[in-house]
């Protein structure tokens, strides 16, 4: 890949990325023979350039954490196409697929589930580096550098030591650092502090801001913690139903949300001072069945300002200046 | 709930560090199970048997298929237990201790090799289809479902009956009806395994299929391994002692099923004869038993959940 | 209405007996519920606060007991009483909000008759009137009385918790205890239930107990906290002052460490380490490994509790600096040390 072609388009490129999963059949389903589906992801369009950070926002089962699976290759699409560096990501075997792996990485959400509880911590940071075939002798070099990044004390300090020997802060620490040593242009962070303490978190998270900044790292921070992507992603998208209902730069999103689910979720998050506002959420009811959704907006069951045209027409992602885009009608 | 399985884990640092990693949880498995008696007692029986089986040529007394004679150049048949003979004779004036000792070694041979195949054979196509699933799967656990169907004991004697009589076809038949088994709960724990995020984490930091599979998921499930191999072993010599019993063993090789069935034709049992069947029908038991202690006592460590 | 608080908690320790040995999961901790407050019990995992929410309703895990102290409920101790008395205070006394509303519910009966069972058998009502005050529990937790016939399976998480709240609140209980009720929902839900809670706690002016890791729940609902660490109680008192005059480093630390959506500007202060092993013996302060400003007295002796001027009991030994300290805690360079 030549230098002006890297310069020329983003480095991570999806668009129409669309995931059915078969949903379980009822009765009169299986006289039919009609198969229902799940669209955990709904013909989304994204893009990551390098050094980049992106928020994907959203509540449990809007798609979220399957958009970071698509986006690594660890499930196919149904639809649309993904593409990593100019490269079409769908087709990638053997040398090709190792190459895309050690480009793109992920930090899982649980770090107490995310390490072979059979590995010792220095064979769990080589593992990467095994897998892809890097020469062993710059394995223990590498494992280092890793663990400095992520500001943990060298190897000679987690000798003979398993995972579950260590506090869930150093073993997310560990995750990231395995990430990290194959010297990825791309993380994607699947909710990446939500199993550790609070006291301990907050040394995760300014970690993962630091190795992003120093390194140049696109990410990709799946969650749906909207403080978290507040403090570590410059843009924020935001997925409802496995639609992304708006996009925008983090700080602009949060402080003047566009859409009404948007505007929903930032007004539920509590923060921690007393004198807060404890008005009624401006929205209705619970999240809906993902299941053969009907025409219109997904969210015009809840949304308190829906009229008829939302039920009639799906809104489409429009732009609306300053890189802001949202998915509504009366926006 | 999260916070409960963190507790957990974080509240076991008493765990001596060691190098090697598989080595050491099963070291400390085993530790576990030394600690329950019954386990203790199928050990010994299975440590009893193989120190037996090595070294039966130093502890038979005759040739089990010997003729023996008495002083007076009678046939030495139906004697009872003597300082010559320590279990007494069977009617053709064959020694019953030293074809009990012999015997422990045709139990050996079938059950240890019929154990580890059934155990290699039943891992294996757990894994495989466990970790592939879709089509493979379906026709590895079609054809398991056809051989559980399959009744075990005719099945075992048509195919001794069929192929000359050898303890070769016992085994096979052994492990072509017990693989299923093994076969099935390997591939429900690769399933579990599959889910968890290190296998996952493999995965996206560039492993292979069989990497995955034989580096991050088979260690997990090896001691499941371990369990089922040591049931099969019972089973095994159960299997070669009910076949024999019914006749079709082979007549070469004096097995305990063997001896019983000479006794039972020979009409011991109405003799009284018990110093020629209760011996051999004493060691089968024991042996089926032993490899049932030990699975009793492997499933408390494996699955300490089941007993609170 | 009487100045005495609903429940009293005093010098309250509980132990497990483990593999490893005795451990000591509560350490003589105090505190006291006043009528119609929320008290935020509020602290890392580990730190005690479940076990504290479970001695209270007498559902200690087998291999837990207490083994001191005094649960005064209107002033009556429950631990010395008789066992039956304990348990005749369960649902009618004191009720408990789960974790999990799906692990309280029989997945196989009805929700309505799940809530009739719980008014007729411990509440001595008949069959008609359980109906009707299960109808109107519905209500008060916003739900409709029209879904009382249906399965648990058929509930989403939220209304499941919201089901825990009705069935806590069934038999008119003096002490309401939450266990992280809102933990396992997602944002929006949270929030939706956390009002239902602030709500019918002014209308029913409950007395509870709401035990969480969040502070923004805390400062969200609370009148009062309690912050626990390592088996003790570090500092307590009114919801504001603790949350905006913190004068215990933990507290400071926590407050610090926590993403605030509105300033998220500012660096994250983490602290550094891990809570200690509460089964070894411990001497001295149990935040003095991880606390920048210890002293060499802090490893040596326990800290007294001080009560500040505005009610706050906190127990540090450098309770006179702790204007001093807050300031400096806010520097993330205080907190970080050499590896």
């Amino acid at each position: 890949m030549t230098a002006a072609q890297t310069s020329a388009h983003p480095l991570v490129a999806a668009s129409g990325l669309t995931k059915r999963f078969a949903a379980p059949r009822s009765l009169s389903d299986m006289f039919s023979g009609h198969q229902p589906h799940v669209h955990a992801v709904d013909g989304i369009d994204l893009r990551i350039a390098r050094g980049e950070s992106v928020g994907l926002l959203g509540e449990s089962g809007c798609g979220k954490t399957t958009t970071g699976r698509l986006l690594l290759k660890l499930t196919e699409p149904s639809a649309g196409s993904i593409a990593f560096d100019g490269v079409a990501i769908d087709t990638l075997k053997g040398n090709a697929l190792t190459a895309f792996r050690k480009r793109a990485q992920l930090v899982f959400q649980n770090p107490f589930d995310a390490l072979n509880p059979r590995f010792t911590i220095e064979r769990v940071l080589a593992e990467p580096l095994v897998n892809t075939g890097v020469e062993r002798a710059s394995h223990s070099d590498k494992v280092e550098k890793a663990l400095a990044q992520v500001r943990l004390p060298p190897l000679s300090r987690f000798e003979g030591l398993f995972p579950h020997q260590l506090s869930g802060g150093q073993l997310q620490r560990i995750v990231l650092a395995r990430a990290l040593v194959l010297e990825p242009d791309f993380i994607v962070a699947d909710e990446p502090v939500s199993m550790l303490d609070v006291s301990v978190r907050a040394g995760v998270l300014n970690v993962m801001r630091e190795v992003r900044a120093t390194l140049g790292l696109a990410a990709l921070y799946i969650s749906h913690d909207l403080a978290l992507v507040r403090y570590v992603c410059s843009t924020t998208l935001v997925m409802y139903l496995g639609k992304i209902v708006e996009q925008g730069p983090t700080a602009d999103l949060l402080k003047t949300p566009l859409h009404p689910y948007t505007r929903a979720l930032v007004n539920a998050v509590p923060v921690p001072r007393v004198d807060q506002s404890h008005e009624p959420l401006p929205i209705i009811g619970n999240v809906s069945d993902a299941r053969g959704q009907p025409r219109g907006c997904r969210f015009r069951e809840r949304c308190p300002m829906a009229v008829a045209r939302c039920a009639e027409e799906e809104p489409p992602l429009r732009d609306c200046g300053q890189g802001r885009r949202v998915a509504c009608h009366l926006a | 709930m999260a916070s409960s399985t963190r507790g957990c884990r974080m509240a076991a640092p008493d765990m001596a560090a060691r190098r090697t990693t598989v080595a050491s949880g099963l070291a400390s498995k085993l530790a576990r199970l030394l600690r329950d008696p019954f386990t203790v007692a199928g050990l010994t029986i299975y440590a009893v048997l193989i120190i037996v089986a090595v070294f039966a040529d130093l502890l038979m007394t005759h040739d089990p298929g010997e003729i023996l004679f008495r002083a007076n150049g009678r046939v030495a048949a139906n004697q009872p237990p003597s300082a010559a003979y320590l279990l007494g004779t069977t009617n053709l004036g064959r020694d019953v201790y030293s074809q009990l000792i012999g015997g422990s070694r045709i139990a050996l041979v079938v059950g240890f090799t019929a154990a580890i195949c059934v155990a290699a054979f039943g891992t294996l196509i757990g894994l495989l289809a466990g970790y592939f699933g879709g089509k493979l799967d379906a026709i590895l656990m079609r054809l398991a479902d056809l051989a559980l169907a399959i009744p075990f004991l005719p099945f075992a004697i048509v195919l001794a009956g069929f192929s000359r009589s050898s303890t070769t076809n016992v085994i096979v038949a052994v492990v072509l009806l017990l693989w299923p088994n093994t076969a099935r709960v390997i591939r429900a724990q690769v399933l579990t395994v599959k889910e968890r995020a290190y296998v996952e984490a493999a995965r996206v930091t560039g492993a292979s299929d069989a990497r995955i599979l034989f580096v991050h998921v088979a260690p997990n499930i090896l001691p499941l391994t371990f369990l089922y191999g040591s049931v099969a072993i019972g089973w095994a010599i159960l299997t070669e002692a009910a076949v024999s019993f019914v006749g079709f063993g082979d007549a070469k090789n004096i097995s305990w099923g063997y001896m019983l069935q000479d006794a039972f034709v020979s009409q011991a049992l109405s003799r009284g004869s018990w110093h020629w069947f209760v011996p051999p029908g004493l060691c089968i038991i024991l042996v089926v038993i032993a490899g049932f202690f030990i699975a009793r006592g492997a499933e408390d460590v494996l699955f300490p959940k089941l007993r609170s | 209405m009487s100045n005495q608080p609903v429940l009293d908690v005093r010098d309250l320790s509980v132990e497990y007996r483990t593999a490893r040995g005795v451990v000591r999961a509560v350490d003589g901790i105090s505190f006291s519920v006043p009528k119609g407050a929320i008290l935020g019990l509020v602290g890392e995992s580990g730190c005690g606060k479940t076990t504290v929410a479970r001695s209270i309703t007498g559902v200690l895990h087998q291999s837990a007991r207490i083994a001191g102290g005094e649960l005064l409920l209107h002033g009556r101790d429950l631990v010395s009483g008789p066992p039956k008395a304990w348990l005749d205070a369960r649902w009618r006394e004191i009720s408990f909000v789960p974790q999990s509303a799906m692990n309280s519910l029989d997945p196989v009966y009805r929700i309505g008759n799940q809530i009739e069972e719980v008014l007729i058998h411990r509440g001595g009502k008949t069959r008609a009137a359980a109906r009707a005050r299960a109808s109107t529990l519905f209500e008060m937790v916003g739900l409709n009385p029209g879904r009382l016939d249906e399965y648990p399976h058929q509930f989403s998480g939220g209304m499941r918790q919201r089901v825990a709240i009705a069935l806590a609140l069934a038999l008119n209980p003096s002490l309401v205890i939450a266990d992280e009720p809102v933990t396992a929902l997602d944002v929006i839900v949270q929030r939706q239930i956390l009002d239902v809670i602030r709500d019918l706690q002014r209308r029913l002016s409950l007395s509870m107990i709401l035990v969480t890791h969040d502070i923004s729940v805390v400062a969200y609902l609370c009148d009062q906290v309690v912050v626990m660490y390592a088996g003790r109680v570090v500092e307590s008192g009114g919801t504001r002052d603790v949350l905006e005059r913190p004068r215990h480093p933990y507290t400071m630390g926590l407050t610090n460490a926590f993403p605030d959506l509105e300033s998220a500007a500012h660096d994250l202060v983490p602290i550094d380490g891990s809570p200690p092993d509460l089964s070894q013996s411990l001497a001295g302060c149990r935040f003095q490994p991880r606390c920048p400003f210890a002293l060499p007295v802090c490893s040596s002796d326990d800290p007294q509790t001080k009560t500040a001027g505005s009610g706050t009991r906190f127990a540090c030994h450098r309770h006179a600096d702790s204007d001093m300290l807050r300031r400096q805690s806010r520097d993330i360079a205080t907190w970080q040390r050499p590896q």
